[in-house]
């Protein structure tokens, strides 16, 4: 399915159709203050959830690294592990350059803020760790171990902590919903140009992470043969 | 001949299996092998218990007697620090040959096992050392101390349990020390602020929200620590 070019070309198609629609939609006017910042919600949300099917994805590798010894998984793990590195960045990124506008700080120490940035440095640590050993194989072995053990860590505490914490972002401490957004919330204007962007966007991280793969795989080739 | 060898060291080995049923008994002696080298190699313990000491002094020279939360914060971190050096040793302290004497006559399950349970204790007693240190020298702010000592008894067992294993992890790889720092601290974040949070009920008679629910996050994720350890250590020792 991996090398079919349907979904390339649907995660091409619903990306243009964010990158137009998105800044063309109407959207409803709550305050003098959100405004039009509000289309953010189409490039900056879709990033989180490319960012945490990767790292689900890597930790299923690892998990089949395990299982099965093979340089095969390993790779697929690292590289969605990378990819999905380079989306939490974007979606760091993106949500200072809007809250600086918003809240009147690029970090404001939010709960959600600093979840995402304490799940990158555990992803950094990753890569330090499988930096720090030589050998190819224990480098794959230990490197799953640890993404294993990073992931069932990080990921209760990081569902679960900003839903007890006050915060910037909705859904909040007193406030019901998933802690990334509340999809009732949404007007159905926004709807209908969120739901194509997240699935495009995280289409293209998958992309990004195949062609890396395929790199990474010809790269293992030419040097061992 | 070669093959033979092979096959009466096999069926050695399935004739050491039964055994491995009185799994408690390998575990008991392999925690009681590293408290009598504690008691005989009394610098290490003396050691770590003169960091404990030093650090909490450090952070009352320069604090003198903080507020309530600067306090509770203080204690959290010192205690992070503290987890660090005493429980690291724990994987470093041993040789490679000795090793792999440990995994020919106990398996991998039991060593981590008897490991988890030894830097508890040990973690156990410099948290309750700490707490006492600070309540001497940076006062006792608390409205209810027994709270606050139950408290820092499942933060000291959650931190030594998470850092018991990356000790191991960090074992394997080179820059061990600096190895535990960058894994482990951002691992540990969202426990210290639970600890954190739920620290504030020994203060003042406030009623924390979610207090039960956050305690159970708590010893849920010590117990899943523990079952990944028991899961993924036999991986770091294939070697």
């Amino acid at each position: 399915m991996m090398r079919q070019s349907w979904w390339k070309i649907l995660a091409f198609a619903l990306l243009m159709y964010t990158c137009t629609m998105g800044f063309l939609v109407d959207i409803p006017r709550l305050d003098d203050r959100l405004q039009h910042s509000i289309r953010n919600l189409f490039f900056h949300v879709p990033m989180w959830f490319g960012m945490q099917i990767l790292f689900i994805v890597s930790v299923i590798y690892a998990v089949i690294y395990l299982v099965k010894p093979g340089s095969k998984a390993d790779t697929y793990s690292v590289e969605f592990a990378r990819t999905g590195i380079v989306f939490g960045v974007l979606g760091l990124v993106t949500g200072a350059i809007w809250a600086k506008y918003q809240w009147g700080a690029y970090w404001s120490g939010d709960p959600k803020q600093n979840g995402a940035l304490i799940a990158l440095l555990i992803y950094f640590a990753y890569f330090v760790l499988r930096g720090s050993l030589n050998d190819d194989e224990k480098k794959a072995r230990i490197g799953a171990v640890y993404n294993i053990f990073a992931f069932f860590m990080l990921i209760p505490t990081i569902w679960y902590l900003p839903r007890v914490s006050e915060s910037l972002h909705p859904g909040g401490q007193g406030s019901e919903g998933n802690p990334g957004i509340d999809g009732r919330d949404l007007a159905p204007s926004m709807r209908i140009v969120f739901w194509p962007a997240v699935i495009g966007w995280t289409l293209l991280s998958v992309w990004i992470t195949t062609l890396r793969i395929r790199l990474r795989t010809l790269q293992n080739k030419w040097l061992n043969g | 001949m070669k093959t033979k060898a092979t096959c009466s060291a096999r069926s050695i080995n399935l004739h050491l299996k039964p055994h491995r049923i009185s799994n408690t008994k390998q575990i008991i002696a392999l925690i009681r092998k590293d408290i009598l080298l504690e008691i005989r190699q009394q610098y290490s313990l003396y050691g770590v218990i003169l960091y404990v000491a030093s650090t909490i002094y450090i952070v009352y020279a320069s604090m003198n007697q903080p507020e309530n939360e600067v306090w509770n914060g203080l204690f959290w971190i010192v205690q992070l620090f503290v987890c660090v050096n005493a429980v690291a040793k724990a994987f470093l302290q041993e040789s490679r040959g000795r090793m792999l004497y440990f995994y020919s006559i106990a398996g991998a399950r039991d060593f981590v096992i008897s490991k988890l349970i030894f830097n508890l204790l040990l973690m156990l007693v410099m948290s309750l050392l700490s707490l006492f240190i600070f309540t001497i020298l940076l006062g006792n702010p608390f409205a209810h101390l027994g709270k606050f000592i139950g408290i820092a008894t499942l933060g000291g067992i959650s931190l030594s349990l998470v850092f018991t294993f990356l000790a191991a992890i960090a074992a394997k790889a080179q820059q061990q020390a600096a190895l535990m720092a960058i894994m482990g601290f951002p691992i540990i974040i969202p426990q210290l602020l639970l600890l954190m949070k739920i620290s504030v009920v020994a203060f003042s008679s406030v009623v924390q929200e979610g207090l039960g629910e956050m305690v159970l996050l708590l010893v849920a994720l010590d117990i899943m620590v523990v079952a990944l350890a028991i899961i993924l250590f036999p991986f770091l020792w294939k070697d």
